[in-house]
């Protein structure tokens, strides 16, 4: 079954969007961190993150099809026009609050990874197997960095739970679907998204359970950011950092 | 204009491959490390197919100009490398040659039990974690409670 190769693209763009976006926002630790472990640790998942990056917006460009490169669509597109969700742009807060995000997002990407293997798009399914196995020891770690500093002292106890509060507004963007995600099911290519709810609060449960943290009530969720409509203004600033060397300098390479 | 040359074989090819060593753990080829999933020639062109260990690893630029580098001096002229995904690499791909090496340089080989066996120094088997994460992408951070000196194990994926 062929697919509209806009909504391809769309779909492309959101996963190397997210992956982007985080990628920097972890990086931005770099040299940061509480000890050398942990500042070593945190560069590597961003390393992984932004190797993912260039498989999914290499395809991305691919797709689209007017000559560009994953570079181009990193560094030459504006903030209306990126399509990660709004949690992967938020601002990185405390240590607490950075790993709280991490594991919202790698609980998320696990689940997602283990369907996308089986897309009948090939290179999807190639960059999904590529990047399940990542996923799965950035998962085990940010669970457990969760699990030790939600069940440690008071103080780091108090922070995860205002780290968790704060975040968990921006969790449903996730699993919204719209006409992309439709048609990305109707082909093989991707499920929707919100059919992967159940599995991933199943894992988010006990994690925060054996974490002593209490999951939010409401459902409320932030969106506008897979779908372009409304990012934060968080994220004009993140791609002003980013993207400098690009803009000031147009082509450079080294 | 270049003086034409007879194709060499690919068995050759993977000969003079078989000398390149990787250039973040010199001790093993990247044979040895399982990356080069290929070779072939369509034409005249020799195509290396090669995989990434870890989607974001910074050697792999270098590992390429280290191949086009190989084969030029070889005589090839037309090379192609084909970055190949799938099947995603995975540390069983690695030669038993390669787990020794890396042993006898320090650094604990990948095990499927997802940890080291032993100290690459002295043996022992008092061993804890340290970090999942190392120097690179591909290794972990160790201790061994026995002659106390940290180490670095291959992680297995």
């Amino acid at each position: 079954m062929t697919v509209d190769k806009n909504l391809l693209l769309q779909f492309l763009l959101r996963q190397g969007d997210n992956t982007l976006i985080l990628g920097h926002r972890v990086s931005e630790w770099c040299g940061h961190s509480p000890v050398l472990e942990e500042d070593i640790a945190l560069a590597n998942t961003a390393l992984d993150l932004i190797g993912q990056t260039q498989m999914w917006l290499g395809y991305a460009a691919e797709v689209q099809g007017e000559g560009k490169t994953a570079d181009d669509l990193a560094f030459l597109r504006d903030a209306w026009d990126f399509r990660n969700v709004l949690l992967t742009e938020l601002p990185n807060g405390d240590f607490g609050q950075t790993l709280m995000r991490q594991f919202l997002f790698d609980a998320f990407q696990s689940v997602l990874m283990g369907r996308l293997m089986g897309s009948t798009d090939e290179t999807v399914a190639a960059i999904a197997a590529k990047a399940s196995k990542e996923v799965a020891y950035h998962v085990e770690r940010s669970a457990d960095t969760v699990v030790g500093l939600g069940d440690g002292t008071e103080e780091s106890h108090n922070r995860m739970q205002a780290a968790l509060e704060y975040l968990w507004p921006y969790v449903g963007e996730m699993f919204e679907s719209d006409e992309t995600d439709a048609a990305m099911a109707a082909a093989g290519i991707a499920p929707d998204p919100s059919t992967l709810r159940a599995e991933y609060d199943a894992l988010v449960t006990r994690v925060l359970a054996e974490a002593t943290l209490t999951l939010p009530e409401s459902r409320y969720a932030h969106k506008g950011g897979r779908t372009g409509r409304m990012h934060t203004e968080h994220l004009g600033h993140l791609l002003a950092t980013m993207q400098w060397l690009q803009r000031a300098y147009p082509g450079c390479e080294w | 204009m270049t003086t034409p040359m007879t194709r060499p074989s690919t068995d050759q090819v993977w000969e003079w491959l078989e000398t390149i060593p990787d250039p973040e753990i010199p001790v093993i080829t990247l044979v040895d490390l399982g990356i080069i999933r290929d070779v072939a020639f369509h034409g005249e062109t020799c195509v290396v197919s090669v995989t990434p260990t870890y989607s974001g690893c910074p050697a792999t630029s270098m590992i390429n100009m280290d191949i086009e580098t190989c084969l030029r001096d070889h005589g090839l002229d037309n090379i192609e490398l084909k970055q190949q995904l799938s099947p995603a690499w995975t540390t069983d791909w690695m030669s038993d040659k390669a787990r020794a090496a890396l042993e006898e340089y320090g650094i604990a080989p990948p095990q499927p039990a997802g940890g080291p066996t032993r100290c690459p120094h002295c043996g022992g088997t008092h061993l804890e974690k340290l970090s999942q994460f190392g120097s690179t992408p591909c290794k972990a951070q160790w201790r061994c409670k026995d002659c106390l000196e940290p180490f670095e194990y291959f992680k297995c994926i």
